[in-house]
């Protein structure tokens, strides 16, 4: 038993910041760095705003939802008032009002730190690691629902699976025939070749990507986002023989994969680790058609 | 009941090697884990591994460095096995495919890191652990070993014998998060604990949420003993507000340390005249803490992490994920203004004691990685050492379960070889009022056969679960934050008699407190008010054994530093602390360490860096 919850709604404003097209690497970086100064610069003149303002709370209104719970079968908002305190992120202020208000509240969570991937949610009309987003950064009330696109098992937990059986089925694990002479021998990889891959290892599995993406809500069976990165992520591996990368290349070539995509940049511009998503998809269309003229 | 040859319970690093090298022995595998294995918090360790792949380097030299760095309290046989098998294992994560950030000539690259004598350690940029992590992952869906994720481990399933020796261990009982079901899982061949940190007994850490000792407490309760409990880890770069670990990996790259004097107060307040900041983590953390105390800490809590000279072109290239964490975590940008760094608890020493091929006193009931102690740190980890230890003993834990023949042990465990009581009387109570958990050998008769343990421990469980759910009480939370204050005040990196006699007191109106805990969230689904209550019984054990511990060892070793004794006191305390769950109440005894290794034996000498 569970629910889907309403669509991506347009309030966008607060994806602003990161919604950039992707440029070239560094470019993009730096950029971003500056931009990041200046919401630094505006953030901590907010916080200090804020913190002045003795018991200053902030509203926060939560999704809910319980299939076991007679009270909760009926999704709702609940709104709770935390206290701020400087640096508080919207994971903070959801175990504020669990700890505090209602211990039946519940969210996936674990390393605080934007590594582990568990709490990715639909905060203000954006998919956002809620550890590593600041509420100084939101607008108020805070709307805090579960990802869009996903079946909800209780409250701001949705069901997972779908999303872990599409990283699966590109066959997620480097393979390679060739290894060098001696056990203690490396497989060299050339600085430049790990660059090429580096991005697209920094997958944390949080399924924002997924949840953003227009054409994984309306194809169930398209890979999706991650799983094309994955895909990516090996079939550029210098590493991995010719072979190899030919059935890789059949995978996402496969009527769900890459031709799928839009090229529409949600994804990219939700991911939490800025992973160039979309980039990688063309890269890999272009890799498909690339051997297909070499075969026909 | 779910049925297979080998259970491993966690999915870290530790957990992961393990259920691969068994599988590779030939054992049906099936992983136990509270989080979905990429959840782990081993994805969270950012410096590196350390591996002698060099010529210029030798097993031997990073065996001494341990040695050393663990400021003999490391036992030499677990410490070789980890320095002499740390390559082979590191290459193997190679040839896995794991993406190293490598030297022009393709080979991976190493860099140094504190306390180490050759630049030893390899990284994936500072997202070593994630990489690693991932890497092993993807070696598990290849293989096709079971996984079931989302299921909390609640107990083991162990035969009711008077001496724990005499004891074994047929499987695990687990509840499924999802949908509220408890269930047994029978083990034909071992049961491997792999829950990692408990960082959570302190509340400014560095470790996640989930790491609660869940599987240190469970075993504690079984009848295995925990082995050096006081030994935490306190790292030296912590953002403040967060506890968000800053890696080593800065210092190693040449990241400096001020105080508010704008000073290089490793050196000039000569806490460490040679290595500086590559001093090792206890000589760090107290030099911070003593700037602060002295008056020399920026807004009286913590101290600068220079990194700016390092260049932005080498700080991209080596550190970028630092540059995130400092701005996403503490609005510091790294490239433009020092981090500010302070202590923070960040590793376990201790744990479930093991010998060399991670088995515990109780038969087929083994245990890896941090939640283990073999063991390999002793008063003092070396950055770079624990993810090592999660492969080399994660594959040799594996593979001693899936029944291969690994040879005599050296290290005994349980009161197999010498041991002496403690001497210690504890002025308030300790123990016994946990509550009404399972506990799995102390609780009446159970029959000796697979099926009927399994039986028991499943019942038990399920009334513990419904009892939670059905009575009135307090919320956990209120003692959970209650016990990390206690600790973080007094048990922290400063220690004193009076005020660890004090904490003890706290933990014990913690336990009264924790006799009337109840779960007010009555649905099955989820049901993560359930969970954590469940967690905050394994920190009160884990807290108290700490304590405990701390207050017995009158001396000054590693990381363990005492106010009273400014001293490290060879002829009388070069020995293992321990503490036995005996018939509801722990109990403090001894065990001398092994310093005598392979080709040599590791005389203590003074520690200076
Ligand atoms: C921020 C950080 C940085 C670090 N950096 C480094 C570094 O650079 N180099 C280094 O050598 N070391 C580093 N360390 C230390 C090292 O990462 C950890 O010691 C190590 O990763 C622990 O791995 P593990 O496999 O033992 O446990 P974890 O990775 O924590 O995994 C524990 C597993 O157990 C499961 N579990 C726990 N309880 C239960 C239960 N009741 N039921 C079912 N499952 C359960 C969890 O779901 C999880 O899968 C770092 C640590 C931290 C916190
Ligand atoms: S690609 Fe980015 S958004 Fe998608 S799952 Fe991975 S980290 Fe999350
Ligand atoms: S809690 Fe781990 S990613 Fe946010």
């Amino acid at each position: 038993m569970s629910t889907q919850i309403p669509k991506q709604t347009e309030e966008s404003s607060e994806t602003e910041a990161e919604a950039e097209a992707p440029s070239k690497g560094d470019e993009r970086r730096t950029e971003k760095r500056r931009r990041a100064a200046e919401e630094r610069a505006r953030r901590q003149a907010e916080e200090a705003e804020k913190a002045a303002a003795d018991e200053e709370t902030i509203e926060l209104k939560v999704f809910r939802y319980d299939p076991e719970v007679e009270g909760k079968q009926e999704p709702r908002f609940d709104t709770f008032h935390v206290p701020f305190t400087k640096g508080m992120t919207v994971l903070d202020a959801l175990m504020y009002s669990r700890d505090n208000y209602d211990s039946s509240l519940t969210f996936r969570h674990s390393c605080r730190q934007a590594v582990c991937g568990s709490d990715a949610m639909f905060v203000n009309g954006g998919q956002k690691l809620a550890c590593k987003t600041q509420i100084v950064d939101l607008q108020e009330p805070i709307r805090v629902e579960p990802l869009p696109h996903a079946e909800v098992e209780k409250d701001l937990v949705v069901d997972m699976e779908h999303f872990y059986d599409q990283m699966e089925a590109v066959e997620p694990y480097f393979q390679t025939n060739e290894y060098p002479d001696g056990e203690l021998e490396e497989q060299r990889q050339t600085r430049e070749n790990r660059e090429k891959v580096k991005m697209s290892t920094r997958c944390i599995w949080c399924g924002a990507c997924m949840s953003s993406c227009n054409i994984a809500a309306g194809d169930n069976e398209y890979l999706g986002p991650a799983a094309i990165n994955k895909a990516y992520r090996f079939a550029m591996d210098e590493r991995e023989g010719e072979d190899i990368k030919q059935e890789r290349l059949e995978i996402i070539e496969q009527e769900h994969g890459v031709w799928r995509c839009q090229t529409q940049f949600s994804c990219t511009e939700v991911c939490p680790k800025d992973i160039p998503l979309t980039e990688h998809i063309q890269e890999l269309k272009r890799e498909a058609v690339k051997s297909n003229l070499k075969f026909w | 009941m779910h049925e297979h040859d080998v259970i491993v319970v966690g999915a870290g690093g530790a957990g992961l090697r393990a259920a691969i090298a068994a599988q590779e022995a030939g054992a049906d595998v099936a992983i136990v884990s509270k989080l979905h294995p990429v959840r782990s918090h081993t994805g969270a360790a950012e410096g590196g591994i350390n591996a002698a792949l060099r010529d210029a380097d030798s097993w031997q030299d990073h065996a001494y460095d341990t040695m050393k760095g663990s400021d003999y309290l490391g036992d030499a046989p677990a410490v070789e096995a980890l320095c002499k098998e740390s390559p082979e294992e590191v290459i193997q994560l190679e040839h896995w495919g794991m993406p190293f950030s490598r030297e022009e000539d393709g080979r991976v690259s190493q860099r140094p890191f504190g306390g180490l004598s050759f630049p030893r350690t390899t990284y994936a940029g500072a997202e070593t652990g994630h990489q690693m992590l991932h890497t092993m992952y993807e070696q598990v869906v290849k293989r096709g070993v079971t996984v079931y994720d989302e299921w909390h481990v609640m107990d083991l399933a162990v035969t009711d014998e008077e001496d724990p020796a005499d004891r074994t261990c047929h499987g695990v009982v687990a509840y499924d998060i999802q949908s509220g079901e408890v269930s047994g899982f029978r083990a034909d061949d071992g049961v491997i604990l792999a829950t990692g940190g408990m960082g959570q007994v302190f509340d400014h850490t560095t470790n996640a949420v989930a790491n609660t000792g869940d599987g240190v407490a469970m075993a504690y309760r079984a009848g295995v003993p925990m082995e050096d409990m006081e030994f935490i880890q306190f790292h030296p770069t912590t953002l403040p507000s967060t506890g968000v670990l800053i890696s080593e990996g800065v210092r190693g790259e040449g990241g400096i340390l001020y105080n508010s004097e704008g000073e290089r107060f490793m050196f000039e307040h000569g806490y460490a005249n040679n290595d500086g900041e590559l001093a090792s983590r206890d000589v760090v953390s107290r030099a911070e803490l003593t700037e602060v105390n002295e008056g020399r800490g920026i807004e009286d809590e913590y101290v600068h992490l220079d990194m700016r000279h390092l260049g932005e072109e080498r700080i991209l290239d080596r550190l970028e994920n630092i540059l995130h964490l400092a701005e996403d975590f503490e609005g510091a940008d790294g490239l433009t203004e020092p981090m500010p760094v302070k202590p923070g608890q960040h590793y376990a020493m201790g744990g479930i004691e093991t010998n060399e091929f991670g088995e515990t006193v109780i038969g087929g009931l083994y245990a890896a990685g941090e939640c283990a102690c073999a063991s390999v740190h002793g008063a003092n980890r070396l950055g770079g050492n624990a993810l090592p230890e999660l492969i080399v003993f994660g594959k040799r834990a594996g593979r001693h379960a899936a029944g291969e023949d690994m040879g005599e042990a050296e290290i005994t465990t349980g009161r197999d070889g010498e041991w002496e009581p403690a001497e210690y009387e504890f002025e308030v109570e300790v123990g016994e009022t946990g509550g009404q958990g399972p506990a799995a050998a102390d609780g009446g008769a159970v029959a000796s056969d697979a099926e009927s343990v399994l039986g028991t421990a499943v019942e038990r469980a399920e009334g513990y679960v419904e009892e939670l759910l059905a009575r009135k009480g307090r919320n956990h939370a209120e003692i959970r934050s209650q016990v990390q204050e206690t600790m973080t005040a007094n048990v922290n990196v400063f220690r004193e008699e009076g005020r660890l006699e004090e904490t003890l007191g706290d933990l014990h109106e913690a336990r009264e407190a924790y006799k009337d805990v109840a779960v007010s969230d009555p649905s099955r689904t989820f049901n993560t008010d359930l969970i954590h209550t469940m967690e905050t019984r394994n920190i009160l054990d884990i807290a108290e054994a700490l304590t405990m511990g701390a207050l017995a060892r009158k001396e000054f070793r590693g990381a363990h530093w005492r106010k009273e004794h400014q001293e490290r006191k060879d002829e009388e305390w070069l020995k293992h602390t321990l503490v036995s769950w005996n018939d509801g109440e722990p109990e403090l005894w001894y065990k001398p360490t092994i310093l005598e290794g392979e080709d040599k034996t590791y005389e203590p000498k003074s520690r200076s860096y």
